[in-house]
């Protein structure tokens, strides 16, 4: 335990936090890295992911709720803390379907922090980050808890 | 076909579940078919959850954007000759918390153009007039012979 830096311990806590959510568990989402104000997540193929399994081809659902997360993942990492926030708004636009059982990892950035709103952009590639298969640019509310409110 | 057997079913059945797609039996979603739209019902299971006791947003938008499709297909003039439907932008706005309970979405076809369909897609929980969640989406038509398309 005491070997870990705390660089390594937070990547540790960050991975179980995330891991710990039911619906990236029931999409097959887990943790891949992050930085200072980014995050990534991946999704490795898995059939529930299909909207049309003739043409092996992934529900749009699966990838935005993959940079929602991946999203809401770099805010958590950019304020420091785990305090909660709201997806405001997020826009995702699909450039192209991902190749048929391509692993999906989603980028996030939190490219800016004001008092009450985190804004966000990022991408997602299925091997080659040069090549996206959908880009996103969305906001984050802050909501602190009734009980925690001072004012 | 899936899409074909997706929208016989949305066309003559009243209602049903969306089975037929692995994604919407993940998210467990069955449909109604009134006269004026196909609503869409997601009942509450932990497996749609994001952060404790809230529906993740990414559920909230899986479902707004079947919403969406399945207003496409029922709006699409001619049922023999359906096109590939792909969602190509989607903005979805979140209005309440997504709580532990189920949610009915429904769709509008704003404009049913030969190549765009736009469409305004809507979620809530308890009552109508107070959405939880709400989505623009705009659909891109592929017809698999679009050069001899009247």
């Amino acid at each position: 335990m005491s070997d870990l830096t705390p660089d390594q311990r937070q990547a540790r806590f960050i991975q179980r936090f995330m891991n710990g959510v039911p619906h990236h568990a029931a999409l097959g989402i887990g943790y891949k890295a992050h930085g200072k104000d980014w995050a990534e997540l991946e999704m490795p193929f898995a059939p529930q992911q299909l909207a049309d399994p003739d043409y092996g081809i992934i529900a749009s659902g699966a990838i935005y709720t993959l940079m929602d997360s991946a999203a809401g993942f770099a805010v958590f990492i950019t304020r420091g803390d785990m305090s909660p926030h709201a997806t405001l708004d997020l826009r995702v636009d699909y450039l192209r379907a991902p190749a048929p059982g391509a692993t999906i990892v989603g980028h996030g950035e939190c490219y800016k922090l004001t008092r009450q709103i985190a804004f966000v952009r990022g991408y997602a590639h299925d091997g080659d980050p040069a090549n996206p298969i959908a880009n996103i640019a969305g906001t984050f509310m802050f909501t602190a808890r009734p009980e925690a409110a001072t004012a | 076909m899936t899409s074909l057997a997706l929208s016989a079913m949305l066309r003559t059945q009243h209602h049903g579940r969306l089975d037929m797609l692995p994604y919407g039996q993940l998210l467990n979603i069955s449909f109604e078919r009134t006269d004026s739209e196909v609503r869409l019902l997601m009942p509450f299971k932990e497996a749609l959850v994001g952060s404790p006791g809230r529906l993740h947003g990414g559920s909230l938008a899986g479902l707004l954007e079947l919403a969406g499709l399945a207003a496409v297909i029922v709006a699409l003039p001619d049922a023999d000759r359906l096109p590939r439907i792909r969602p190509i932008t989607i903005t979805v706005d979140y209005m309440r918390e997504g709580t532990p309970t189920g949610t009915i979405a429904a769709a509008e076809v704003t404009r049913l153009g030969r190549r765009i369909v736009n469409v305004a897609s809507r979620a809530w929980q308890y009552d109508r007039g107070r959405p939880i969640a709400a989505a623009n989406v705009n659909f891109l038509l592929d017809y698999p012979e679009a050069q001899s398309g009247s």
